[in-house]
């Protein structure tokens, strides 16, 4: 199953990946990073399909995806 | 078939970049990143960075850079390409580093048909400093140097590089396309992918025009920049290819 990870670090919580993923996967987090962005968190329960919309938006290659 | 998986590229370093939240700067830098990674090319490059906010770029690329004096990068990356044609060479440039102060580098080096890869981070606006007016600033689009927005009557109507470049003779690709949306991104990519193998095969100038944004100095929202850019931007900039020569054929 694919699974969508998020570097924390490297997360501005822009949001762009929010909407496009028409699974609801992401999600922004409660927690911020070491700059203060609440870095997006893949949501427990929601299905990725491996799809790529987000990853091909994120202006900051913050997330990655294992299929 | 399933999708390939997606990992953070080589070519970029692990730090968060230096760029506004949901500026298409680190976009282009991605893309950058992600093909040079598929090519190989990062340790044979040497990209030629702008002035501008792609200068931030320096701490976000992790391969070597040379930064040019303001619009100089088209005449530096020449320099560069014919003393080591071995090297990958590309310049990364704003509008109103390319647009304005560097427009005659950038026309010289397209006419040339040197053997390098320009990529053209067109925002139409001057980021970096604040939000004046750039000479793709859109008619009626506000700058703190038209506060009422750009009246043509009094600085004439916003260049397009493209279109300009196209009537040259040596320029080999000439392509616009967007930043807006994923399958404007894949197009992008393509076009860069393109652009990349033209001067690895040797075949001359390449010039990649990105639309992009710049959500801080147009005062909108990240989501909002990239409709704003649908509505007006790639109205008055339309994405196409304005030289391809294999096209043609
Ligand atoms: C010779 C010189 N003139 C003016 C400046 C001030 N300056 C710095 S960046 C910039 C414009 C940047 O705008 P653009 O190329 O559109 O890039 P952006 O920041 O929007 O990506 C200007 C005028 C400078 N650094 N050097
Ligand atoms: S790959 Fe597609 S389905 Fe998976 S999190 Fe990203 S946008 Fe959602
Ligand atoms: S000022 Fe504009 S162009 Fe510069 S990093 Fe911020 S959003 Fe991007």
């Amino acid at each position: 199953m694919p699974v969508i990870s998020v570097l924390k670090e490297c997360c501005k919580s822009c949001q762009l990946c929010v909407p496009v993923c028409k699974q609801g996967v992401l999600a922004v987090g409660a927690e911020t990073n070491a700059k203060g962005y609440n870095a997006v968190v893949p949501q427990e329960g929601k299905k990725c399909v491996g799809c790529r919309a987000c990853v091909t938006i994120c202006p900051e290659a913050a997330l990655e995806l294992e299929v | 078939m399933m999708a390939a998986g997606y990992k953070r590229p080589e070519s970029l370093q692990k730090r968060i970049t230096g760029y506004c939240p949901g500026c298409m700067h680190g976009q282009v830098n991605k893309l950058i990143a992600e093909l040079l990674d598929e090519f190989g090319l990062r340790e044979k490059t040497i990209g030629v960075l702008p002035i501008g906010c792609g200068t931030l770029s320096m701490m976000n690329f992790n391969f070597d850079l040379v930064i040019a004096t303001h619009g100089r990068a088209p005449a530096v990356a020449t320099g560069v390409k014919r003393s080591a044609p071995d090297r990958f060479v590309f310049t990364y440039q704003g509008d109103g580093d390319l647009a304005a102060i560097g427009l005659s580098e950038i026309m010289h080096c397209a006419n040339r048909g040197e053997n390098v890869t320009v990529i053209f981070v067109n925002n139409s606006i001057y980021g970096m400093t604040g939000g004046q007016l750039a000479p793709t600033t859109l008619v009626g689009q506000k700058s703190t140097t038209t506060v009422q927005g750009r009246n043509p009557k009094e600085v004439g109507y916003p260049m397009k590089m493209c279109e300009l470049i196209s009537q040259l003779q040596a320029p080999r690709y000439v392509v616009r396309r967007a930043l807006d949306s994923v399958p404007n991104v894949i197009q992008a990519k393509q076009a860069l992918k393109k652009a990349f193998q033209n001067q690895l095969d040797g075949k001359g100038f390449s010039f990649v025009e990105l639309l992009s944004n710049c959500p801080t100095n147009w005062g909108l929202s990240q989501s909002e920049s990239l409709e704003w850019m649908r509505a007006n931007t790639m109205k008055y900039f339309p994405i196409g290819d304005f030289r391809n020569e294999e096209a043609a054929l």
